[in-house]
């Protein structure tokens, strides 16, 4: 056990070493001077060789990528170059929103989405499978920035119950801001999760033991929930790590529509304004975050199933 | 999975073959509903010029924000253009990069995978780490990221949605090379001589196509769905060109104005990509029975 634990966070280093490399090529050798995407056409050889000497693309092409990973390792991107701010103080200010909706999705979405499994698995081919069927299809066909407007017009503007944008200030109003968009990620989320845990749920009731507990006359809610969802979970617990972070994906396009603070909006706004420094600090964070959920979902892993650590 | 019990390929006699491809694809009413809208849909966008009403891009201050009528069916956008005719000429855009991109993908994925999974040693280790660390993310931030690099615009979009779904593909490719490598009528041509590429060409590739084609169906969808995304996101189809994507961008920004444009993309998005899941999965269900819905 402390040996995998061992191997795998000392595993994580390569990884981070390979994905910083991968961002630093996609940023520096793809086609496109960077000086020129980030001033426009019309800027002066002097102003992009300022730019450059700034930015430091002057240096070897291996200097650049050493700075590059001191940079990133010591959290270090540089300043922005629309406000002068630094990228790691812009990143520490709309880190926790990103966090805050992506989290709350996922705690509503699993919570629906579990209960919804469960109750299509135990009424199977009876309309509350279809329902859910049907649901999950839908689920997986709405985009999520599509059925974010919807509720947004819905019930933000005509009904007038909910923020319109923003993120909200203290507890109770972050929540209360943070609603809205966590239910639509979420909605897709329950689809996801309702899916999973029928199937899981399905294929573990074929199970001999199952058979066995009915026929030692457990009572049906002790072995659907008991010896039956115990079970189904594990394939879920593996599908969340993917799953936590295509919700975080999809918080870059609902942070745009809720006009809400957060890591997605820092690095669509950068893009927009060519801020390079905050768009490279934007992608790093994402990337690290694949790597740290990775991480933390291999763990949890062995955590909830004992059969790895012996091996 | 395309062999039977002595290695050999199975193939199909050709005339039963249209009739079970007709039977897929017509077989369940989910997959008839699919088969309907993507007729519609491609008929819709291949014939645009004629359908359309209007141009999708001239604007006219004399008519804004227009509520669905006569004239505009959809109404028109804070600019004054018909909406209806900017979400027509918009379907274009999802017809081509959710037919182009999977395409570009499974041949640079196949050619990965199995140049990885048939040569082995070092360059499969290197090209098996990179893929199985890009599997790690999913396509939309990986697509993001790279965008965010890129920037928008047609060829930008190809590339990016391609490079999201290479990693896919490549390791699918690779793992059907890896155990067609082993059948006996591989090694056969490798003892008699054959030289390496027809090795690859003849006997390897077309052995692996099948898992290969039915990736690339489940994937016109989320083509489809990145393609959306981005443009949302400003890094896609850039304006004033429609795309379903960019038309909800829009209507984000005239939420006063009028809720038609994005009603009418967003449905257009959820019946289109509905369709070609509900396809891709009955294809993929004919071809691999064990992934099939236990109902």
């Amino acid at each position: 056990m402390a040996k995998y634990l061992i191997f795998r966070l000392l595993d994580a280093i390569p990884t981070v070493f390979l994905v910083l490399l991968l961002v630093f090529i996609a940023m520096r050798i793809l086609p496109g001077d960077p000086a020129i995407a980030a001033l426009g056409d019309m800027a002066t050889t002097e102003q992009l060789n300022m730019f450059r000497e700034r930015m430091g693309l002057n240096d070897p092409l291996w200097w650049q990528f050493v700075t590059f990973v001191k940079g990133a390792l010591t959290l270090d991107f540089g300043t922005s170059m629309m406000n002068n701010k630094t990228v790691i103080s812009l990143i520490a200010y709309n880190l926790p929103y990103t966090i805050e909706l992506t989290f709350v999705a996922m705690l509503m979405g699993t919570c629906a989405g579990v209960p919804l499994g469960v109750w299509a698995a135990t009424h199977r081919n009876k309309w509350p499978d279809a329902t859910v069927r049907g649901l999950s299809l839908i689920g997986y066909a709405i985009p999520d920035f599509y059925l974010g407007a919807l509720l947004l017009i819905t019930f933000a503007l005509n009904l007038g119950w909910f923020p319109i944008n923003g993120g909200g200030e203290g507890f109770t109003d972050r929540l209360y801001h943070v609603f809205l968009p966590a239910l639509t990620l979420a909605f897709v989320k329950a689809a996801f999760v309702g899916r999973l845990t029928r199937t899981s749920l399905l294929e573990v009731l074929g199970k001999d033991y199952i058979r066995t507990a009915r026929a030692k006359g457990a009572r049906e809610n002790r072995v659907i929930y008991r010896h039956g969802l115990r079970n189904a979970l594990l394939p879920l617990t593996t599908g969340m790590g993917l799953s936590l972070l295509a919700t975080l994906s999809g918080s870059v396009a609902i942070e745009l529509v809720f006009n809400r603070p957060g890591i997605g909006k820092l690095l669509i706004g950068a893009i927009a304004e060519r801020d390079y420094p905050v768009i490279q600090g934007g992608i790093v964070v994402f990337a690290m975050f694949v790597v740290l959920i990775n991480l933390l979902m291999d763990l949890l892993y062995i955590a909830v199933d004992p059969r790895i650590r012996m091996q | 999975m395309m062999t039977d019990a002595a290695g050999t390929p199975v193939v199909a006699p050709e005339p039963g073959r249209l009739k079970a491809v007709k039977e897929v694809l017509l077989g369940k009413p989910g997959s008839i509903f699919g088969c309907a809208i993507i007729v519609v849909f491609v008929l819709v966008a291949v014939l645009a010029p004629v359908l359309a009403p209007y141009d999708p891009i001239t604007q006219s201050m004399a008519r804004i924000n227009k509520p669905p009528s006569w004239q505009n069916w959809l109404g028109t956008d804070q600019f004054g253009r018909d909406v209806l005719s900017r979400i027509i000429y918009g379907s274009r855009n999802s017809l081509l990069f959710g037919l182009i991109s999977p395409l570009f993908a499974a041949i640079f994925g196949t050619t990965l995978g199995v140049t990885a999974g048939y040569f082995g040693g070092i360059i499969d280790r290197v090209v098996s780490r990179i893929i199985d660390l890009l599997l790690a993310f999913p396509e939309l931030l990986l697509a993001i990221m790279i965008a965010a690099v890129l920037g928008g615009g047609f060829w930008n979009i190809i590339i990016v949605i391609t490079v999201a779904f290479i990693p896919g593909f490549a390791r699918v490719a690779r793992a059907q090379t890896l155990s067609v490598k082993q059948e006996p009528y591989v090694e056969a041509a490798i003892a008699v001589g054959v030289r390496t590429p027809v090795i690859i060409f003849r006997h390897i590739v077309p052995n692996i196509m099948a898992p290969v084609i039915v990736l690339m169906m489940l994937w016109v969808a989320s083509a489809i769905r990145l393609e959306a995304s981005l443009s949302f996101l400003g890094i896609g189809t850039q304006p004033p060109n429609p795309s379903w994507g960019n038309i909800i961008r829009d209507g984000l920004n005239n939420l006063f104005g009028s809720p038609w444009p994005i009603i009418a993309a967003g449905t257009g998005i959820t019946l289109v990509v509905l369709a070609f899941n509900l396809v891709g999965d009955a294809v993929r269900d004919a071809l691999d029975p064990t992934t099939a819905e236990q109902d």
